[in-house]
């Protein structure tokens, strides 16, 4: 599905989408890269969308678990991993989310 | 074709090297390791309690054979290097194999001194430094009945107990007239041997051993005064030796140790040295801390970072003999100048001296209640001005405010599950569990496996307690210069003063001015960096939305469940029927879910949906009410009492200084938490002494405090003066809340900043120096210009709508 522009995102920054899988958080790295992940945190639900974004990582706002952008696992020691899907931006800027 | 390294020497300073290495860049080296025994990696600190039976050799193995295999290194147990041509590049063992190399890592470590009298090479003559002596030491000790340990040091402590343990009767031999003469001054000495007598240990002091006695098998061990002594096994325990032959044959510059650079490079810059081998700025290190900090910068240039530096380690002694606690750091006889500080009760064995010089702690030994080696050690590491809490340092950190655990902090005592860390549930049976099973080292490991001290902090010195309890004589903490954090080696204090020398006025210029390791830095520092460009150029610099924890970028605070709590700014928390339905309407009209009193008397209406938030403050701002910042590192609320105006006792108008206070320091950005307080009278009933700043009325004018604190740490205030009119409180505040900005680290509250620099400092900079209290309270007044805008109302208005909304999705 459509979801949007790339630039309606802030770089280093999270928005998230409803969809009948729950709500996804999309994220835009620095080095504009995308990455869709289930908006929970494996650890206590924590709102991902909602954390400080590095490198292709996002610490969680709850209990500062680090969950890597790229496959949605959780950086050890901590283990557990939040859904991850695919997502692709065309060459007009939108955001195509694959569920 | 990737590189070679090879690593001359199996033991915990080379493997820290190589897994620090790999941690860094993987894929980096080719790597072949050479090791004299036969085993994998070992933990050469817990021999002792393999030794007395509380461990068997399994628990202590780091890095078994299948570790070198998953990391495809090269392993040759049972291999002695014999000699190295730099010309070539290649290295020979004693089993004939050719190797070569691009870059080579000595940590060939150490060995045991042994005094050569007649008798030293019977075969029942050990030193005790690897799992061959050990197995040695419990061979005999099933059959033979005595055994003598020359050298009363710590190693031979140890060892002495623990073949005790196993059943023998042991005499410790010394050359000279107090134990561990190097860790211990003579009153815990005497302290120590008496313990240890207690427990069965015989001591012959000031005596030199002559020789040992046996043809085949040993039978005694004779002195220079001519008596003898019965012995089925001797134990030199007298020192070791930097194991440097194969270093300097290969014409490398060598004194005691190994000669290395800060970057732990030998002359030759293609050879690398760490460990017990290394000689580092004239001091050699035999502890296992020190070898970590010097892993972690060999590997930094190794793997071809090459920004990190190594400058020496401070170190601090426990002695793993179960049972006996003894904590010993830095230089505890002192010098001329310098004041011992003594606490002491025989009858309970509890013997504490701490030596002061300057008002900085220079060296500390403890016996018999060692709950504050820690913080002792870290004051001292830190250079802390102690002046204002000599008279209460002996009694320990706890007798500066707890909340009441003191009595139950002896670590050793606790059972197994008794509770460490409230706030994440780690016992002390886990933490424990990590540490041997996990191979833990440092307070940062212990709080990335098992949580323990990651939240609130207040059980760090615990849990250090646990790892010095754990590993015995050889933890030590973190290096001295603590970085900001993993992105980089500088300190707080480094980059404030950077950004300031250099004018650096976005995150971006602050991370490539300083080599930051990560380009977008991580979680800790971004909003580090951000405050401290706020705090500095608050006219130039553009806040960073993303470098903020949500709570701040969002300006709600965030709950369990994702919704989030509102604390609306009541000033002085006098409020009105108006205000009053205000809140009402809103929280019927919203359904928000629940309304509380906070501690600062104010009403949090929790549970609101972040989407709502919006319409929410636009209902506030509507009615004139604007955000109270119970969500940042800023200035929070200034609590109240009711005052001259109505109280019988009340001395001065304390609602009206709250709220003028209030108006002054709303909106500005702190470097953790600030509150406040006014009390009308010294009842104080605003509680004025337990917050960052308290004003306490009196007839003749107004008493202002510092740096209390009542969360985690209770902590009292310091008084820092007394003024006359309310012009000159407001004065005193802005210059204090900014000198606060302006020096105190990010997340470090007022309380333990006053304990770092002291209230004499703070009274010089603000007290004592009009002028400088003007300029202070001045540049407070330009930043508050750019901090005193309601973020609910830009909110409410639009500004940063996509925080609130969700992106619509539409399927193809």
């Amino acid at each position: 599905m459509n979801i949007g522009k790339l630039n309606d995102i802030p770089v280093l920054g999270s928005r998230v989408v409803q969809t009948e899988r729950g709500e996804i958080a999309i994220f835009r790295t620095s080095d504009d890269a995308i990455f869709a992940i289930a908006n929970n945190c494996p650890h206590k639900e924590g709102p991902l969308a909602d954390g400080i974004i590095h490198g292709h990582k996002v610490t969680c706002p709850l209990h500062n678990w680090q969950i890597n952008l790229e496959n949605g696992e959780a950086i050890a020691p901590d283990q557990g991993c939040a859904e991850s899907f695919k997502i692709e931006v065309d060459t007009d800027g939108n955001l195509l989310l694959n569920i | 074709m990737k590189e070679k390294l090879v690593c001359i020497g199996n033991g915990m300073a080379g493997i820290r090297t190589i897994e620090e290495i790999l941690k860094l860049d993987p894929e980096y080296y080719d790597i072949t390791v050479f090791g004299s025994e036969s085993y994998g990696n070992y933990n050469r600190i817990l021999l002792s309690p393999v030794l007395s039976g509380e461990k068997i050799i399994e628990d202590i193995i780091l890095n078994d054979k299948q570790w070198y295999q998953d990391n495809n290194i090269t392993l040759h147990t049972g291999h002695t290097v014999v000699s190295i041509d730099r010309y070539k590049r290649q290295i020979h063992t004693n089993k004939g194999i050719t190797v070569n190399y691009d870059r080579l890592l000595l940590a060939t470590g150490s060995n045991p001194f042994i005094i050569p009298v007649p008798g030293h090479t019977l075969p029942e003559v050990i030193s005790f430094r690897n799992i061959q002596d050990v197995h040695t030491m419990l061979d005999i000790s099933h059959q033979g009945k005595n055994a003598v340990v020359i050298g009363g040091g710590l190693l031979g402590l140890e060892a002495a107990n623990g073949l005790m343990q196993q059943g023998m009767q042991v005499t410790v031999v010394h050359l000279l007239d107090t134990l561990m003469e190097q860790q211990l001054d003579k009153v815990a000495a005497v302290l120590l041997q008496t313990s240890l007598e207690e427990r069965g240990l015989k001591f012959m002091m000031e005596a030199e051993t002559a020789s040992i006695l046996g043809e085949d098998h040993v039978t005694g061990v004779s002195f220079k005064d001519g008596t003898e002594i019965p012995a089925d096994l001797v134990v030199m325990a007298v020192g070791i030796r930097p194991n440097i032959d194969l270093a300097q044959e290969a014409g490398l510059y060598c004194e005691k140790g190994i000669v290395v650079s800060d970057t732990l490079q030998t002359y030759d810059p293609r050879i690398y040295a760490v460990g017990e081998c290394v000689q580092h700025r004239n001091k050699l290190y035999g502890l296992v801390a020190p070898l970590f900090e010097q892993a972690k910068v060999c590997a930094n240039h190794l793997a071809n970072l090459g920004y990190a530096r190594y400058e020496g380690s401070v170190t601090s002694t426990k002695l793993k003999v179960t049972g006996i606690d003894l904590f010993s750091a830095g230089d505890f006889h002192g010098g001329q100048d310098a004041d011992e500080l003594i606490f002491q009760d025989p009858s309970q064995g509890i013997y504490k001296k701490v030596v002061v010089e300057d008002n900085r702690i220079k060296g500390t030994v403890l016996y018999g209640d060692t709950v504050d080696g820690a913080w002792y050690f870290q004051l001292m590491r830190d250079e802390v001005d102690i002046s204002n809490q000599r008279n209460k340092l002996l009694f320990g950190q706890a007798h500066l405010g707890d909340s009441g655990h003191a009595e139950a902090q002896r670590v050793t005592l606790m059972s197994d599950d008794t509770e460490i860390c409230g706030c994440n549930g780690v016992c002390k049976g886990d933490i424990v569990n990590a540490i041997i099973k996990e191979n833990l080292f440092t307070l940062d490991e212990v709080r990335s496996h098992t949580k323990a001290s990651s939240s609130c902090g207040s059980c760090t010195a615990l849990v250090e307690q646990l790892l010095a309890f754990t590993l015995g004589s050889d933890y030590s903490d973190s290096p001295k210069k603590k970085p900001l954090c993993g992105c980089t080696e500088y300190t707080h204090a480094d980059v404030q003063r950077v950004i300031k020398e250099q004018h650096l006025t976005s995150i971006k210029s602050v991370m490539h001015f300083m080599n930051w390791n990560k380009p977008d830095g991580c979680h800790v520092c971004r909003p580090a960096l951000n405050y401290y460009l706020i705090c500095k150029w608050p006219e130039e610099f553009q806040d960073d939305p993303q470098s903020r924890f949500i709570n701040e970028r969002i300006h709600a605070n965030i709950q369990k469940d994702g919704t989030y709590s509102i604390v609306p700014r009541i000033w002085g928390g006098v409020t009105s029927p108006k205000e009053l339905h205000t809140i009402a309407s809103i929280a019927e009209k919203f359904a928000i879910p629940t309304i509380k009193f906070t501690g600062g008397q104010r009403l949090d209406l929790l549970g609101i949906k972040k989407h709502d938030l919006p319409a929410v403050w636009k209902d506030l701002s509507d009615a004139g009410l604007v955000s109270g910042h119970a969500y940042g590192k800023a200035l929070r609320t200034v609590k109240t009492c009711v005052g001259s105006e109505w109280c019988r006792f009340g001395t001065q108008n304390s609602t009206e200084m709250g709220i003028k206070l209030e108006k002054l320091a709303w909106g500005s950005w702190t470097p953790h938490k600030f509150k406040l307080a006014v009390s009308g009278c010294p009842r104080n009933c605003s509680e004025a002494t337990i917050k960052d700043f308290g004003v306490i009325a009196v007839e003749s004018g107004w008493e202002l405090h510092i740096g209390g604190n009542g969360g985690i740490k209770v902590r009292v205030t310091d008084l820092l003066c007394k003024v006359t009119t309310q012009e000159e409180v407001l004065e005193y505040c802005g210059a204090f809340i900014q000198l606060y900005r302006e020096d105190a680290h990010y997340l470090e509250r007022t309380a333990p900043w006053v304990e770092r620099v002291g209230l004499p400092y703070i009274q010089e900079m603000m007290v004592e120096d009009a002028d400088n209290r003007k300029r202070l309270n001045e540049r407070f007044l330009v930043s508050q210009k750019y901090a005193q805008i309601d973020p609910w109302k830009e909110r409410a208005e639009g500004v940063a709508k996509h925080e609130f909304t969700s992106l619509h999705g539409e399927a193809q």
